[in-house]
Order: structure tokens, then C-alpha cells, then sequence
């Protein structure tokens, strides 16, 4: 059974439909990616599954559970974790305190433990941990919005473009880590306007193209699609 | 002498819109708008306060104690009824109805309590301490107001710098999208931040009306834009600014009373306001928001 099971949901802002109708899949384990332009409407559709927007129309269900009525902060505590587009990190806050909020539901002992593990895979949050969070350079600030999300033990953690206005180098880290959370058993669920990274790393994806899905595939296959390669990935 | 005299005067007065200051700051920080029925819950205070004490037969304790109670579930209800149902409407309409709450709970008390005013008996009876043969003296109420303010101060700062739900305000202070991702129940979060200030407001309305002692059902709507200004010239939003800007007002509206013009201190207050808006407009403490993409 898919843990995450989107099927049919509308999403409008005021008169304007974002998403007209999508249904996709993410299994236990899996990293799921969707791609497509800007405006084709991924962060709606990882904003409308967090809680944050509600669908018009449709459904969603999390490990069998419909959760589309449920408010944003009642998708934690199930397992659910999005890490939003543009980080949006507290920056008055210390790099601690941010982790800790990432923890917010949870109880002291288990964020302890937590936070041993995040700190494991981003050592330079450590190394920062009283320092203010606006003062971090913005791969620093997409480690800790990632390690904030990871403190709430998600079954399903989305990412929201995750390499968004980072050097390449910081791509690549960011990628590598994504890879091994995967390698460790986390289930991701990916947005990206870096179709090609997003691809190589997927294990399935959708292409998303003004608020319809119009291709689905394994990772592989929709790299070398044509349509594809010409579309999002430079010919 | 006398200038010393003056000067305890305003940092006493100065404390009281301080801990209105904090409601003000504390609100506009987590939900960004101004609570101007904030002033009024003072009133509400000082009424509750003197019923208890003067229809009950209260102590002083259990009257303030029971003045904050009725103050805190008075913050909540106003939230709840008046402005969560306005969160997504654009921040004149917030303002608006902020206003239309001021005049409700004013019109309510007038109401309620009539229009004459009564006299309130200072709940502090403490005697004045005389210093230098006499020279300076310092009343019980101030002194008991410095203490309490200085005590708010430092517990509010604990609060939010170590609990968890203090962190959770800051959170969602910051940015609310992004708090109710972590699992912070922002509505729970706005809710408290009204309550506090409101039980706030309530201690503010005690001392307030031990220092003047006349009950008016608009006894609060001065002492409320005051301490509006003190936010403002602190750096709403801040709450060590909220602190500092009120006890900087007091002082300045004491000190003009007695050395400039006794007709002319809320002149010189409200110009004080304009003038720290046209040379710093975040406030003293203010805090620039900086932001990285």
C-alpha cells in the first residue's frame, strides 16, 4: 500500500485553479520527485499536502488516513514533514533553537537523541549551533531547514526545492544527503526546478505542466525521454 | 533634589506604561496588529480590582489576582470573537475592528459601572520612605511598581528565551507558515501571547489606578496610547524595547511636567513619538528584518 496516496485534488488560489486534478503515488522507501516549470504547480501541491493549503476537490491519504481536512500542525505528529521553499529558517533564532522548534512535538529525550543524529549529518550545524540563523550562508540555512525537518522523525519528508540560488558544489552535498536519508529508509518526496539532479537521484517521478501531471515514469526513463530532455533538461 | 524626586516619579510611571507597553509589543509581534482595545482591558482591571475589594470585601491579593483572571479570559474571548475571524483580511480591517472593540468595552463599562467616576484606594500600603531629612521621598507605589515591572521583565524573558512555548512564539512571531510546519498550533500561540498581555494589562490597571485614583470607564484609553508610543519608540515588537520605551516616556512626561510646562508634557510626548519615527522608524530596539534567498 502507498504510504502517501494523492488522488484527484483541485487546489485554487481565490478564482485562479493551480492544480486542475492530480493523483500520484509515494511508497515506503521510495524517493518520488516532481517535476516541472515554474508555475506548473509543485509547491502547491506539497503545500495543499502539508496542511498549509486545503484541496477543493479530492483526496489525500497518509498510511490510510485521509488527511486532507486536518490542519498543518496536526501532519506532524503523523509523520509528515515539509521543508518549505526558501528555507524559511527563524532567523532570530539560534541554530539550536531552530532544531529544537523542528522538535516541537516531540519530547525532550527522543530531540536529544535527534539531535545527535542531525548534527551527524550536518556536522557545520554543530559547529554553528549558538549562532544566529540569519547569519548563516544560505547552504548553511537549507542544512538547517533540513535537519529542523528531520527532527520530527518524518515517515514522509517533502522537500521543496531544496537547491534553490546554491553554488553547485552545495548542490551536490545537498543532493549526497538526500541520498543517503534515502539509503537510510527515508521516504522523500522531491521538488525541483533541477530536473536532471532531481532525476538521477528518483526512483520514480512526475512531471507536473500547469497543474496536470502529463508524464509519469521511473526515474530513469523520464531522463531519457525526448520530450523530456528538450522540455526541462537542455536538449 | 527635586530632580531626583521627579526622575523616581517618571521611572514609576514610566513602569506602569511598560507593562502596558509589553501587551501592545507582545501582540503586535505574533499576530502584526495594533490592539487598541489594549488600553481598555486596563480599565476593565482597575474596575474588576476595585469591586472585589470594595463589594466582596477582597484583600488586595485575591482582588488583583482575580482583576488578571477576568483580564486574561476578557483577552482571550476578544481574540477569539473579534479578530481570529479577520486573520487573512488586510490589516485596516484588523485596525478597524480594534477600534470598534475599544469603544464596545468602553460603552459596555459605562454600562455596567456608570459614568460617575469612582475612587479607587491605592492597594499598596506600604509607607513613603524619606531620605535626607525628608528631601527625597519615595512613595510605596513606586517603589512596589519598579519591583514589578522589573519582575515581569525578567520572567517574560525567561519565558521566551527558555520554554517551550515562549520559543513557540518567537517561532511563530517570526513566521507562521513555517511554525505551524514544525507542529506549533498557531491559533493555541495567539491565544496565549492575548492572554498574557491581557493579565498584564490587568496589573498595569492596579498600579495605574493606585498611582490616579479616579475610575472612569475611560480611564484606560491615555495610559493606552502612551504606552502605544513607548512600544513604538522601544521598537515594537521587542520586548526589552517595550521596557525601555516606557520607562523613557514616563521620565520624560514627569520631567516636562515639572521643568517645562505642566499643560504641554503630552505635547512633548507625542512629539517625542514623531520625532524618534522620522530619525529611527524601527524603534531604539528595534530590529531590521534582513533576509537571505
Amino acid at each position: 500500500m502507498a504510504l502517501l496516496k494523492v488522488s484527484d485534488i483541485h487546489v485554487s488560489y481565490g478564482s485562479i485553479r493551480a492544480i486542475k486534478g492530480i493523483s500520484f503515488e509515494v511508497n515506503e522507501g521510495e524517493i518520488v520527485t516532481l517535476i516541472g516549470a515554474n508555475g506548473a504547480g509543485k509547491s502547491t501541491t506539497l503545500n495543499t499536502v502539508s496542511g498549509l493549503l486545503r484541496p477543493t476537490e479530492g483526496t489525500i491519504e497518509f498510511d490510510g488516513k485521509v488527511i486532507n481536512n486536518l490542519p498543518a500542525h496536526k501532519l506532524i505528529p503523523l509523520g509528515i514533514v515539509l521543508c518549505p521553499e526558501g528555507r524559511r529558517v527563524f532567523s532570530h533564532m539560534t541554530v539550536e533553537e531552530n532544531l529544537d522548534m523542528g522538535g516541537y512535538t516531540k519530547s525532550k529525550q527522543e530531540n536529544k537523541d535527534s539531535l545527535e543524529m542531525v548534527y551527524e549529518y550536518f556536522p557545520r550545524l554543530k559547529e554553528r549551533r549558538s549562532q544566529s540563523a540569519g547569519t548563516l550562508s544560505g547552504g548553511e540555512q537549507q542544512m538547517l531547514a533540513m535537519g529542523r525537518a528531520l527532527m520530527s522523525r518524518p515517515r514522509l519528508m517533502m522537500l521543496d526545492e531544496p537547491s534553490m540560488g546554491l553554488a553547485p558544489i552545495l548542490v551536490d552535498q545537498i543532493f549526497d544527503i538526500i541520498k543517503t536519508l534515502h539509503k537510510n529508509g527515508s521516504t522523500i518526496l522531491l521538488v525541483e526546478q533541477n530536473a536532471s539532479a532531481a532525476l538521477k537521484i528518483a526512483d520514480r517521478a512526475y512531471v507536473l505542466e500547469t497543474g496536470h501531471i502529463t508524464k509519469s515514469g521511473t526515474g530513469q526513463e523520464l531522463a531519457q525521454s525526448d520530450d523530456i530532455r528538450k522540455a526541462y533538461l537542455g536538449g | 533634589m527635586n530632580f531626583l524626586n521627579s526622575l523616581i516619579g517618571g521611572i514609576s510611571l514610566g513602569s506602569i506604561y511598560a507593562i502596558i507597553a509589553l501587551g501592545y509589543t507582545m501582540v503586535y509581534g505574533i499576530a502584526k496588529m495594533l490592539n487598541f482595545a489594549h488600553g481598555d482591558v486596563i480599565m476593565v482591571g482597575g474596575y474588576v480590582c476595585y469591586l472585589a475589594m470594595f463589594n466582596l470585601g477582597l484583600p488586595a491579593i485575591p482582588a488583583i489576582l482575580i482583576a488578571m483572571a477576568v483580564c486574561t479570559v476578557l483577552g482571550i474571548v476578544i481574540e477569539g470573537l473579534a479578530y481570529r475571524p479577520l486573520r487573512q483580511a488586510s490589516s485596516l480591517a484588523v485596525l478597524i475592528t480594534a477600534i470598534g472593540v475599544s469603544y464596545f468595552l468602553q460603552n459596555a463599562a459605562l454600562l455596567i459601572w456608570g459614568s460617575n467616576p469612582k475612587v479607587f484606594t491605592s492597594v499598596i500600603n506600604i509607607p513613603a520612605k524619606s531620605l535626607f531629612d525628608g528631601q527625597l521621598v519615595i512613595k510605596g507605589e513606586s517603589f512596589v511598581t519598579v519591583s514589578v515591572c522589573i519582575i515581569i521583565m525578567i520572567g517574560l524573558t525567561l519565558f521566551t528565551r527558555y520554554t517551550r512555548a515562549g520559543k513557540a512564539m518567537r517561532a511563530v512571531a517570526e513566521d507562521k507558515g513555517a511554525a505551524q510546519l514544525m507542529g506549533i498550533n498557531v491559533n493555541f500561540t495567539i491565544s496565549l501571547t492575548f492572554a498574557i498581555g491581557s493579565g498584564l494589562a490587568a496589573i498595569a490597571g492596579v498600579l495605574y489606578c493606585s498611582a490616579y485614583p479616579i475610575l472612569t470607564p475611560t480611564l484606560g484609553s491615555i495610559p493606552g496610547i502612551k504606552s502605544f508610543i513607548a512600544a513604538v519608540l522601544g521598537g515594537i515588537g521587542s520586548i526589552p524595547g517595550a521596557m525601555l520605551g516606557g520607562i523613557l516616556l514616563g521620565v520624560i512626561e514627569i520631567l516636562s511636567r515639572a521643568y517645562i510646562s505642566m499643560e504641554l508634557s503630552d505635547a512633548i510626548v507625542f512629539g517625542v513619538l514623531i520625532i524618534v519615527l522620522l530619525v529611527k522608524p524601527t524603534g531604539l530596539l528595534g530590529k531590521k528584518i534582513r533576509e537571505k534567498v
